[in-house]
């Protein structure tokens, strides 16, 4: 009689995320920290994506123990990273019972051609996305939220304004045609004709649409959801901060106070250094993890 | 008839949407000064530790309290559930406190284990009501005011004491408007008292 991992059931859990703040954690302590801030989920990891930036190499799932600790040592849904296209890590994060995965640009991908088929997963899963049709696509593979893929660990924000930006202009777009200019659209986007026409209805995406990659302090939290995010993930900008606790409370509130002007100035006063960011023009393209998935 | 929405987090739009098709007014709460004559409450769905952290944050705790006190219609539906509970398992320090039940948080277990189904509701007629449960919270015991809506197996997932409506599920994301329509009338049943 009880079905679960349906459509519903799956997207429905992003839209319970919504105009909250899902942060990244790579302790136990972190993650109540995060929880008692306010956080509506947590994401799990061995190293946050500027870590994982300044270590290089092959960067992979995280080590189970630490999803684990982690799922222990708080009440709100757990999130984790898995590689794309490494169907047997998404595997085993669901066999854990991980709330939500993230197929991720921020570990190096598995596989050259193919994201997961994530329609046979009974865990939802969110992907990352520069552009309405490559939202599509990972909406197409089962995908039941999108997050901006930004620029990683970089507390740079131009790339995830860019990228929300694009996505916002091109659902605009795609609102205003007719149908059958639809179809020409949808090759041009790459993207499925229905899931297009869903747009076209709808006026936006049709499952939740997140903003990642970038995010350092409590204005670029209330920007995102400015331009039209349902909400904000934070790496690198909460525990590569001088005061994680102070800043994880203020982005919290920014985002769900985002137009209020006063309350963000008050939140963004004395909140000592943020993390350091990088500027992106000294990136080499290799550097770049927004370009990886397809 | 005016509808505030609590939009601190979680799905609020979706309540907006359902009532607004109904043709109620809605109001997005997310400070005390978005309370001023509203009709009624919801309290939606979400993550209830981030509901109750802002709740306090923005000293909107008191102000509900004192009018759900006098009467005033509240509807909870999963979070919200467990912001108006009085008791909640696991000794967690109870957020709005207003009915007078007992609730456990995640009962049914982790998103994987999240489902549809299909309920009994008397109040709402024949026809069973398509349930969405997502890390769901259910209701553990309840006091003597307190009456049971709807049971899941064997656990209580719907109350209603006197103004206060509490769900263990999510109404707003289907296309089943009832429960909506239901509360809308608790609503205008209080008008027809105080008039």
């Amino acid at each position: 009689m009880a079905k679960t991992g349906t459509e519903v059931v799956k997207r429905g859990m992003a839209e319970m995320q919504k105009g909250g703040v899902i942060m990244d954690v790579v302790t136990p302590e972190q993650a109540k920290i995060a929880e008692a801030a306010g956080a509506c989920a947590v994401m799990a990891l061995e190293r946050v994506p500027s870590d994982i930036r300044a270590a290089g190499g092959v960067a992979r799932m995280a080590d189970p123990t630490i999803v684990e600790q982690v799922m222990k040592a708080v009440s709100i849904p757990v999130m984790a990273k898995c590689r794309i296209g490494h169907i047997v890590e998404a595997r085993v994060l669901e066999a854990m019972g991980v709330d939500y995965i993230d197929e991720s640009e921020v570990l190096t991908p598995a596989d050259d051609k193919f994201h997961i088929n994530k329609r046979e997963f009974t865990v939802p899963f969110v992907c990352g996305a520069r552009d309405l049709g490559e939202a599509l696509r990972r909406i197409a593979e089962g995908a039941s939220m999108i997050r901006t893929k930004g620029e990683p660990g970089t507390g740079n924000i131009v790339e995830a304004v860019k990228h929300q930006r694009m996505m916002q202009a091109q659902i605009r777009k795609v609102q205003a045609m007719s149908e059958d200019e639809l179809v020409a659209e949808a090759k041009n986007l790459g993207a499925p004709y229905e899931l297009l026409l869903e747009v076209h209805r709808l006026g936006k995406l049709p499952v939740v649409n997140f903003a990642a990659g970038g995010v350092a302090t409590p204005a670029d939290a209330a920007l995102m959801m400015e331009l039209g995010s349902d909400g904000v993930f934070v790496g690198s900008g909460i525990f590569k901060s001088e005061n994680p606790e102070k800043f994880a409370r203020a982005i919290v509130q920014a985002t769900t106070h985002y137009q209020d002007y006063e309350l963000i100035a008050e939140l963004s006063k004395g909140l000592g250094t943020a993390m350091k960011g990088i500027d992106l023009n000294t990136l080499r393209d290799e550097e770049r993890m927004a370009v990886r998935g397809w | 008839m005016k509808v505030g929405v609590l939009a601190l987090q979680g799905a609020f739009r979706e309540h907006e949407r359902i009532f607004s098709s109904l043709g109620a007014e809605t109001v997005l709460v997310k400070k005390v000064e978005h309370l001023d004559s509203l009709d009624g409450l919801v309290i939606p769905g979400g993550e209830s530790t981030s509901i109750g952290r802002l709740l306090r944050e923005y000293h909107l705790i008191e102000p509900i309290r004192e009018l759900a006190a006098d009467g005033f219609p509240v509807f909870g539906t999963c979070a919200g559930m467990i912001v108006l509970a009085k008791r909640i398992h696991g000794g967690e320090e109870p957020h709005l406190s207003l009915m007078d039940m007992e609730v456990d948080r995640n009962s049914f277990g982790r998103q994987r284990e999240s489902f549809e189904a299909e309920l009994d509701i008397r109040e709402i007629g024949e026809e069973p009501f398509p349930a969405v449960f997502i890390r769901a919270p259910h209701v553990v015991e309840v006091g003597e005011g307190v009456t049971i809506l709807a049971r899941y197996q064997d656990r209580v997932v719907g109350v209603r004491e006197g103004n206060l409506l509490a769900l263990s599920f999510h109404p707003e994301l289907t296309d089943d408007t009832r429960l909506h329509q239901y509360f809308l009338k608790l609503i205008e049943g209080r008008a027809r008292v105080t008039v």
